[in-house]
């Protein structure tokens, strides 16, 4: 799982005092902190995420830990200064164990007004306000909805405002560079960068190389960018208030390689670290939806041998596809999301008729329909568990983290390869578009994946409906001869798989095809308590919400709170002693950014009334959020 | 794929243990011997054969042979095989699947399998009605058919198979009759032969909600005339004495009887061939009472299979990286 849940994981307080060191830098002062978010907002075409994306590669590369939220406009193409069109990006970056991107902001870098209006609730009074005063122009602070300049109204006040001119500044570092009016405008966000490297002191040369080989046929751009990326560093230094940098210090970390991973790439990885382990070919089929189409982009941009990746006509294809290379006896994998979730129930109810391992992975978005296709939701936990029809019993995963995204993708191939089943990976936009810090695993630290093609044996029918031990049935592959057999979406015979409709035959197959999923939570981890093993309140999540869970039940420890936290990365089977656990507290809150799934779940399966804290906004939790709702319950227990 | 060292196999090697549960009389069973023996001469092990499928009544052809098999959804029979193919590209895929099947559930996965040029022998059996459902209208039924679901007789207009196949860009290209023996074993040989998606449309008659619809194209006394077989490289003539053809006039085809100053010249000659599948659209088109149907091969070309653009597209751009370089991805760093 994620790197930092090794490590026993402290929040301190951020504010600490300025003090001045004898750095080198002009400015003179630097002033400590444990731990900074930032967000840069700016318009779509201001590269942002860009901008966010480098910087978070230097503070990695600098030694923090880190935790991203890339926040893209829905519309590809806003009109230029609309609050629709404003893209952001937020960074935590710390000097210890981090759990989220952040609540509130500790600075902003804004880009043009509608950034600023529509960031600005976020940002800390006191905080660090870096605003381009180029676009302070009448038609741009009527865009965004301003009456007059903020910049001049005593809006900011309570602020560290640094105001600069960023377009005349950038102009003037690439002045004698040939460029065009667009590549000048893409090199604004290298100024906007270098004046955020210096301001928190991060080096230069992770952006430095980045540039060279990006641009490496291009070496105007090369020349142009460099020189906009230090013309920011550098003249950061010269600009009036608040010259002050922040510095975070390293973090302590175990030894080991590091880089950042977003959760679409981490999936990614474990995907192709499962075909890896295995020895099996990977298939892996998709259709270009938002926002899951990031790991379908990932699989082409990672190219391996033994790694067939195609572009489906639409997800209910895919999902065949996947299904017909499982058949065939490779890892076959889909991703999918929302709609296409959903077209593909017809497709899982195959998948568990057949009985062949295939992944599907589901990045929940904001529903129903096309809901808002960008924002993050936990809705489809009752679909995945039991969305198709007939009896139709699979396993169901949800990666907690970005970088648990590796181990949750070699998770679900061992358990769909040792069940013969298929595995849902339920995951959302904010676990896969976030990253994170990550201690990247050494090949043989990767967990052992057991595949056993069936062989034929002598004299022996060959039985494709028989069970071994954890009652799958064999995966007998074509090509393999005397093993020839028909599967299908028919009820099954057991162990001959001819065709039945026999009644009794139907009703035990049903419950084979449920126990042999019952089975699996023989393998699984059990679910471990962080905090007091039994008391006042057990705070359990699922999926994306461990970061803001387990940051609200540290702070509430912190403050002398008897209160445990809990998360499932398995959702079926449950771990065995889910309900022992949840019997263990006086109450239970479960937070969920659905209307209460799992808690149905939970009081279904286990008799306990748990509490459900329901957010359907299409946004994460704030850490405050939980922690208020601990308190209040802990207040009236 | 092939070997020369493999036993002889018959058509009843082919056999599953399974009782074959069609309507007694339906065209299915011919189609089934015939592919038994086609099967036993191709020279390709038993093991490495598989027979996707969706529903229907064809749908059900997997469980009446003896290689692999699949029996798939409504619909996605093209897209489940050209998954195993991904996953084996060794392996002799073959597609079943019957004109409710592909035509309405499946229409995109077909379409897609077909452009995609996936080395894939789908076998439409067309009996223009839904039969396993118990007769519906199929995308298909010719107008006025009445079924359960048009019971003043079919409005809508139906699809080609032929002509959708080759608007998909289909490399191979052909239609055949359940009755006519020889002809099927011709045919399908040669679609087991093509390397890329072949695409075989078989008229069969559903005895029961569509029986004798084919009649004009199986009646020994009226086939000469409503029949054209295509061969390659020969001129497009029919009739009892072969003395009718077909001919070009600007975009419109003709049929004309040789004679009365129309000679050898004025008729069309066959050409499977032609890069461009305007001439097999154009015969894909023919229909009676007007014009005699074609049967035969419309379309064989040679175009690279998916599996080796695949391999093309692989070898192009940057050599893949080793997985440890991807695990560390473009920055990492070591903390000792
Ligand atoms: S319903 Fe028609 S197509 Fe189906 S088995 Fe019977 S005769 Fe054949």
């Amino acid at each position: 799982m994620a790197t930092h849940e090794r490590r026993v994981a402290r929040e301190t307080p951020r504010k600490t005092a300025v003090r001045p060191t004898a750095a080198s830098k002009p400015a003179g002062a630097i002033e400590e902190r444990d731990a900074v978010v930032i967000r840069f907002a700016g318009d779509a075409g201001d590269g942002m995420q860009l901008v966010g994306t480098q910087f978070t590669m230097a503070s990695a590369a600098h030694g923090n830990l880190v935790c991203t939220l890339p926040d893209p406009p829905a519309e590809i193409r806003a009109p230029v200064g609309a609050l629709a069109g404003v893209s952001g990006f937020q960074v935590h970056f710390s000097s210890h164990a981090i759990h989220t991107p952040g609540d509130r902001l500790d600075a902003l870098l804004a880009m043009n007004p509608a950034a600023l209006k529509a960031n600005l609730p976020d940002l800390e009074p006191g905080a660090l306000l870096i605003v381009n005063t180029d676009t302070f122009l009448p038609d741009e602070l009527h865009a965004a909805g301003y009456a007059s300049n903020p910049l001049q109204d005593g809006l900011l006040d309570s602020y560290r405002l640094l105001a600069a001119p960023m377009d005349q500044l950038n102009r003037e570092a690439v002045a004698k560079v040939k460029l065009i009016a667009r590549e000048t405008g893409r090199c604004k966000s290298f100024f906007a960068l270098g004046l955020a490297l210096w301001l928190f002191d991060r080096p230069l040369d992770a952006t430095l190389r980045w540039i060279r080989d990006t641009y490496a046929k291009n070496p105007v751009m090369i020349e142009a960018t460099t020189r906009s990326l230090n013309a920011g560093y550098q003249r950061s230094a010269a600009l009036r208030t608040p010259a002050v940098q922040v510095r975070v210090a390293k973090a302590e970390s175990e030894p080991g390689r590091y880089r950042q991973v977003s959760g679409a790439e981490a999936l990614t990885l474990g995907l192709l670290a499962a075909a890896h382990r295995t020895g099996l070919p990977l298939v892996f089929a998709g259709f270009p939806l938002a926002p899951a189409s990031e790991i379908l982009h990932q699989l082409f941009e990672m190219k391996q041998p033994n790694v067939k990746v195609i572009q489906a006509e639409d997800d209910l294809a895919a999902l065949n596809l996947a299904l017909g290379a499982s058949f065939g006896g490779a890892l076959g994998v889909t991703a999918t999301t929302g709609p296409g979730f959903s077209l593909q129930s017809e497709a899982l109810g195959l998948a568990v008729m057949s009985e062949l391992p295939c992944v599907v992975i589901d990045v929940q978005r904001a529903g129903p329909s096309t809901g808002i296709p960008s924002k993050a939701e936990q809705a489809d936990l009752l679909l995945a568990l039991h969305g198709r029809h007939g009896e139709c019993p699979l396993i169901v995963l949800a990666m907690a983290t970005p970088s648990d995204g590796f181990a949750i993708a070699l998770e679900a191939a061992r358990l769909a390869i040792r069940c013969m089943t298929p595995v849902i990976v339920l995951a959302d936009a904010y676990v896969t578009g976030g990253a994170e810090t990550w201690r990247v695993p050494t090949l043989d630290e990767l967990p052992a994946i057991d595949v056993r093609h069936a062989k034929p044996s002598a004299g022996k029918t060959f039985q494709p409906y028989g069970r071994d031990e954890h009652l799958a049935r064999p995966w007998a592959i074509p090509g393999t001869p005397g093993l020839e057999h028909r599967t299908g979406g028919m009820e099954k015979e057991a162990g001959t798989g001819n065709v039945s409709y026999n009644p009794l035959n139907h009703e035990e197959m049903v419950q084979t095809r449920a126990r042999k999923i019952d089975l699996a939570v023989d393998t699984i981890p059990p679910l471990e308590v962080n905090g007091p093993p039994q008391g006042d309140l057990l705070v359990l999540g699922w999926g994306s919400t461990y970061g803001a869970i387990a940051a609200a039940v540290e702070r509430c420890q912190r403050k002398g709170m008897s209160v445990a936290a809990a998360h499932l990365r398995h959702l079926s089977p449950l771990p065995k002693n889910t309900g022992d656990v949840l019997k263990r507290y006086r109450k239970v809150l479960v937070p969920e950014l659905n209307a209460g799934q799992l808690s149905k779940v939970l009081r279904d399966a286990f008799l306990v009334d748990v509490v459900s804290l329901s957010k359907v906004q299409g946004r994460p939790f704030l850490v405050r959020e939980i922690e208020q709702k601990i308190e209040e319950l802990l207040r009236n227990a | 794929m092939a070997t020369a060292t493999l036993p002889l196999l018959t058509p009843n090697d082919f056999s599953s243990d399974r009782e074959v549960r069609w309507c007694p009389g339906c065209g299915d069973f011919s189609i089934l011997s015939q592919l038994k023996k086609v099967l036993a001469v191709l020279n390709v092990p038993r093991e490495k054969m598989v027979f996707v499928s969706g529903l229907g009544c064809a749908g059900r052809l997997p469980y009446y042979l003896s290689t692999y098999g699949f029996h798939g959804s409504y619909g996605r029979a093209p897209a489940l095989a050209t998954g195993l193919k991904l996953a084996n590209p060794d392996l002799q895929v073959w597609v079943v699947t019957g004109d409710g099947d592909a035509l309405s559930a499946g229409a995109t996965h077909l379409i897609h399998a077909l452009r995609r040029n996936v080395d894939l022998k789908i076998l439409l059996f067309n009996n223009e009605v839904f039969g396993l459902s118990k007769g519906q209208a199929s995308p298909t039924a010719r107008p006025g058919t009445r079924t359960k679901t048009s019971p003043e007789g079919s409005f809508e207009t139906p699809l080609r198979p032929i002509s959708l196949a080759l608007a998909a860009e289909a490399t191979f290209v052909a239609r055949t009759i359940d009755v006519d023996v020889n002809h099927m074993s011709e045919v399908l040989e040669k679609a087991a032969a093509h390397r890329g998606a072949a695409f075989v449309e078989i008229y069969q008659n559903c005895k029961i909600f569509n029986d004798g619809v084919f009649e004009y194209a199986t009646d020994a006394s009226i086939k000469t005339d409503t029949v054209i077989y295509l061969e390659h490289g020969r001129p497009l003539l029919f009739g009892r004495d072969r003395n009718q053809g077909l001919r070009l006039n600007g975009f419109e085809p003709e049929a004309v009887t040789l004679g009365h100053g129309i000679t050898m010249d004025d008729i069309l000659i066959h050409d499977e061939r032609a890069s461009e599948p305007t001439l097999a659209f154009l015969l894909s088109r023919l229909i009676g009472p007007h014009f005699p149907e074609c049967l035969g091969v419309f379309r064989s070309v040679q175009r690279p299979t998916h599996q080796q653009l695949l391999d093309e597209s692989f070898l192009q751009g940057d050599p893949p990286r080793l997985f440890e370089k991807l695990l560390a991805g473009d920055e990492s760093w070591l903390v000792a």
